[in-house]
């Protein structure tokens, strides 16, 4: 690590320091990096864009709800808008947002490793990723496809004339990007952990992301080969999936669905471990029932792969796969409030302080509470024949995507931003985009769980004006949501130029990543760490492991 | 306050014998939510401000956690979830029984419309006329994608399958309109896949039925002329081919070895893929009619086929065996 050569870079009254940012410089620099900090850079901005993609086309989805006949564009619009909202939200923006820009970002920092096991693999990784995504613009840029991101058959496979092909290659490119990432995580836990860093010491973020690319690993290849199938029964006449070609129409449904629930937990799982992160930080103490929480994580991962029949409830599977399906979907329930129920024990006598990452946290909790019980209603074979197919399903799942996993990733990007820029952002813009965004997300899909019980099917470009009142609310409630993305956006950015420094530990927070500079240097620790205490060591005080909270 | 009426009571009327009993369900799991939900909120309001950060190096107590508070909250939220879950499943398993004399009537969904065919012969379109009170079982098809009937009012739904029959029933207990929507994204005009269920009173329902321009006949006399002019006649009224009369519901012995049960589906199966469904100890040479016959068609036939039940069929429907050649019963 070379000091001083380039002087005249630095501030007037800044130390000059390399770091990972400023290394090295030039375009160049960034696309070739094998540095797990700038990949997760590359990640950001990558999914970002995404991000605002799918954000527009949800945009365009409210603004065309406003009215029953359809305010802006014709139905096979419409279609097309949910579609590229749905494949993008999930493929190309919830699925890698936290593991592949925190999770690459922290785990090595978190474990006290130079970088993840296979670098190359990393940026290789974020290529085909890339590639994906272009091959997705590509579809929706020759005409888009409207069969939803569920690209359910025979519909998909022979009567739709949109641009399938394209969109299912493009799924299944990605795949592989998330396979990869997935491996690498994997390997880099195990191997690269600092001396002294056990499994127990791990921070519960690590956890959450060992569970989460256990699933891709065994998640990913079931769509990418289901896509494949797919593709190549639309193109040559296979009869795989359409009855007409002698195929099973519901055999898609199992194939998707068995990597589509378990892509869920992909989605929502390392969210689940920012917030233990938040919650330890922000009332400086270890997460309440540690190991719980840990194991539930994996419980969830586990079960997530026996409940898919959960989404064909109503399709005539036979009755006694839907009930087993029903009970497995049931049991998810029993990890997920064991992990809220830890959450609110550590705030319990702790020392909390609302700074914005922490208000996403606890947002997150009555988020993802309401949108785990709505899901219960899902479960409940009898009931859900009543709301299947509703907007009670989009508000369910909104709840627990925008209002959990995305909450989480917000608070994940507040919490870590000093650590990845070097800079502080402006605290009280931060919390009052946390309180909008709160405010606009529930104004956005709360009435969708009332359109739902009063019968409004989902994925409808027309509807009976009596569903007016509501969409109108949601869609108002939609650009409230916007105004709180919108501000992050413009004061992390700012923040980046104009910040103040933040120093190795803003916060005061326990974990290794907080241990070295901000930003990193290169190799983020200039000597490894020894570790000789547990996650979370807030205090002096002696660890007493199962006595009564007094 | 006029907003207010638009959504309390905000739920879609019930307007079927199991509607209470799925909003009862939905009553206790909302019950459960908002329990919970603002267990959760207060807990952490309070938590948040009662133990709110007073200097910035404070250092709190350190808990590491405690067995018996876990299984508290493993054990309480098992043992709702179980509840739930057993009761969905009774609801579940109800709704999946039709009672016996049930109605049946049959719809056809294809892109973007419902095709409904009552047993006497009326046909509509996007709308199905039905008495109060009395139970339907819909046998549901689809000519194309897959489609979904749903009926909020009625608490029921079921997807609508190529080449597959699913059932859904109800017993209306209200006379009025309710609304039915396609609730499976099928393609450009899914949201335009919608119609009405009119619930009427018997005599009403007769009076409509009689003003049916299709109504003159019924879906069994449909059946029998196609089952004339398919040349079904040729073998399956001499005895080259297996005997319709008394097939419904019987036990038919394939020549692959298995035992299937002679209800719609295998009929329509045994239509357009008669190799697989050969039966024993007949000659192997029906062949196939894919292609050639519609999906109302095979409803027509099955519904014959379902009038010569040597047994009263489930409906009740008196209809005198023909004769051994065929003969139409068309009046
Ligand atoms: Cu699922
Ligand atoms: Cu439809």
């Amino acid at each position: 690590m070379g000091t001083g050569n380039s002087i005249a870079l630095s501030k007037p009254g800044e130390e000059y320091r390399v770091h990972y940012l400023n290394a090295k410089y030039g375009i160049k620099s960034w696309l070739l990096t094998t540095d797990h900090k700038r990949i997760a850079w590359l990640y950001f901005i990558s999914t970002s864009f995404f991000f605002v993609i799918g954000g527009l086309a949800a945009t365009f989805m409210r603004l065309n709800l406003v009215s029953p006949q359809g305010a802006l564009v014709q139905p096979a619009t419409y279609n097309k808008l949910f579609t590229m909202h749905g494949t993008i939200m999930i493929f190309f923006f919830l699925a890698p947002a936290v593991p592949t820009v925190l999770g690459n970002f922290l785990i090595p920092m978190m474990i006290g490793a130079r970088d993840v096991a296979f670098p190359k693999l990393n940026l290789l990784s974020w290529y085909i990723f890339i590639t994906a995504g272009a091959t997705f613009l590509w579809c929706a840029i020759s005409g888009g496809v409207a069969t939803g991101w569920t690209f359910y058959t025979p519909l998909s496979s022979t009567y739709t004339n949109t641009h399938v092909i394209s969109a299912a290659m493009a799924v299944f490119i990605s795949g592989f990007s998330s396979i990869l990432t997935g491996l690498n995580f994997i390997v880099t836990i195990h191997k690269m952990r600092a001396p002294g860093m056990t499994w127990f010491r791990l921070p519960l973020f690590i956890w959450a992301l060992y569970a989460t690319s256990i699933i891709f690993i065994l998640a990913m290849p079931v769509i990418a080969i289901t896509m494949a199938l797919l593709v190549v029964e639309r193109i040559f006449h296979v009869g795989i999936f359409d009855p007409a070609l002698g195929g099973d129409p519901v055999l898609f449904q199992h194939l998707f669905w068995f990597f589509g629930h378990p892509e869920v937990y992909i989605l929502i799982l390392p969210s689940l471990g920012v917030i233990s992160e938040l919650i330890a930080a922000f009332s400086r103490r270890r997460v309440f029932g540690y190991e719980f929480v840990a194991f539930s994580s994996f419980a969830i991962a586990f079960i997530s792969f026996l409940v898919w029949g959960h989404h064909m409830f109503v399709s005539g599977q036979s009755i006694y796969a839907g009930i087993f399906f029903s009970a497995m979907t049931m049991a998810v329930a029993i990890p997920s409030a064991v992990k809220v129920f830890n959450w609110i024990a550590t705030l319990y006598k702790g020392s909390v302080a609302l700074d914005a990452p922490m208000l996403y946290a606890l947002g997150f909790i009555g988020l993802f509470t309401i949108g785990g019980l709505t899901g219960l209603y899902l479960a409940s074979t009898g009931l859900d024949i009543f709301l299947h197919d509703t907007y009670f399903v989009v508000a369910h799942f909104h709840y627990i995507m925008v209002g959990g996993a995305i909450m989480g990733y917000m608070g994940g990007l507040h919490y870590w931003w000093p650590k990845m820029t070097g800079k502080r952002y402006p605290e009280h813009w931060a919390r009052v985009a946390a309180l909008i965004i709160f405010i606009g997300f529930n104004l956005t899909f709360g009435p969708q769980f009332i359109l739902g019980v009063e019968g409004m099917p989902r994925r409808y470009a027309t509807y009976p004006p009596k569903f007016q009142f509501l969409n109108i609310m949601s869609s108002a409630g939609a650009s409230i949501l916007a105004v709180g993305y919108l501000l992050p956006a413009i004061y992390l950015l700012w923040s980046i130029k104009y910040g103040p420094a933040a120093g190795p530990n803003p916060w005061g927070a326990k974990g290794l990543e907080w241990t070295t500079a901000s930003p990193p240097p290169v190799h983020n620790f200039d000597v490894i760490p020894i570790v000789t205490e547990e996650a979370y060591a807030y205090g002096h005080e002696p660890a007493v492991v199962g006595s009564a909270a007094s | 306050m006029l907003w207010l009426a638009t959504f309390i009571p905000f739920f879609a009327r019930e307007a079927s014998s199991v509607a209470p009993n799925v909003d009862a369900l939905f009553l206790f799991e909302t019950a459960v939510t908002v329990f919970f939900s603002a267990l959760i909120f207060i807990l952490m309001i309070v938590f948040a401000v009662k133990y709110r950060r007073r200097s910035p190096d404070e250092v709190p107590v350190q808990i590491h956690g405690n067995i018996p508070m876990e299984l508290t909250w493993i054990i309480i939220p098992a043992i709702i979830v179980a509840v739930m879950f057993v009761w969905g499943a009774k609801l579940y398993i109800l709704l999946a029984r039709p009672p016996r004399d049930a109605v049946h009537v049959y719809i056809v969904g294809k892109q973007w419309m419902w095709k409904i065919q009552h047993p006497e012969g009326a046909e509509e379109i996007d709308m199905l006329h039905i008495p109060v009170g009395e139970p339907i079982e819909c046998i549901l098809t689809s000519q194309d994608v897959i489609h979904d009937f749903s009926v909020p009012a009625f608490r029921v739904k079921k997807d609508a399958l190529p080449d597959r029959y699913t059932t859904v029933w109800f017993t209306a207990d209200k006379v009025g309109r309710y609304p039915f929507y396609c609730d499976q994204y099928c393609g450009t005009f899914h949201s335009h896949m919608r119609g009405f269920v009119e619930v009427m009173r018997r005599s009403s329902y007769e009076t409509w039925l009689a003003g049916q321009s299709t109504s003159g006949v019924s879906m069994p006399a449909e059946g029998a002329k196609l089952y004339q002019s398919f040349g079904c006649i040729q073998c399956h009224g001499t005895g080259k081919g297996p005997s319709w009369v008394g097939l419904w519901d019987s036990k038919v012995h394939l020549a692959n070895g298995q035992v299937v049960v002679a209800d719609g589906a295998y009929i329509r199966n045994h239509i357009l893929d008669p190799r697989d469904w050969h039966v024993e100890g007949y000659p192997n040479i029906m062949p196939t009619f894919q292609g050639q016959i519609t999906e109302e068609q095979i409803f027509d036939l099955i519904a014959y086929i379902k009038s010569l039940a040597t047994t009263p069929g489930p409906q009740g429907v008196a209809v005198p065996p023909p004769a051994k050649n065929g003969a139409s019963t068309t009046p």
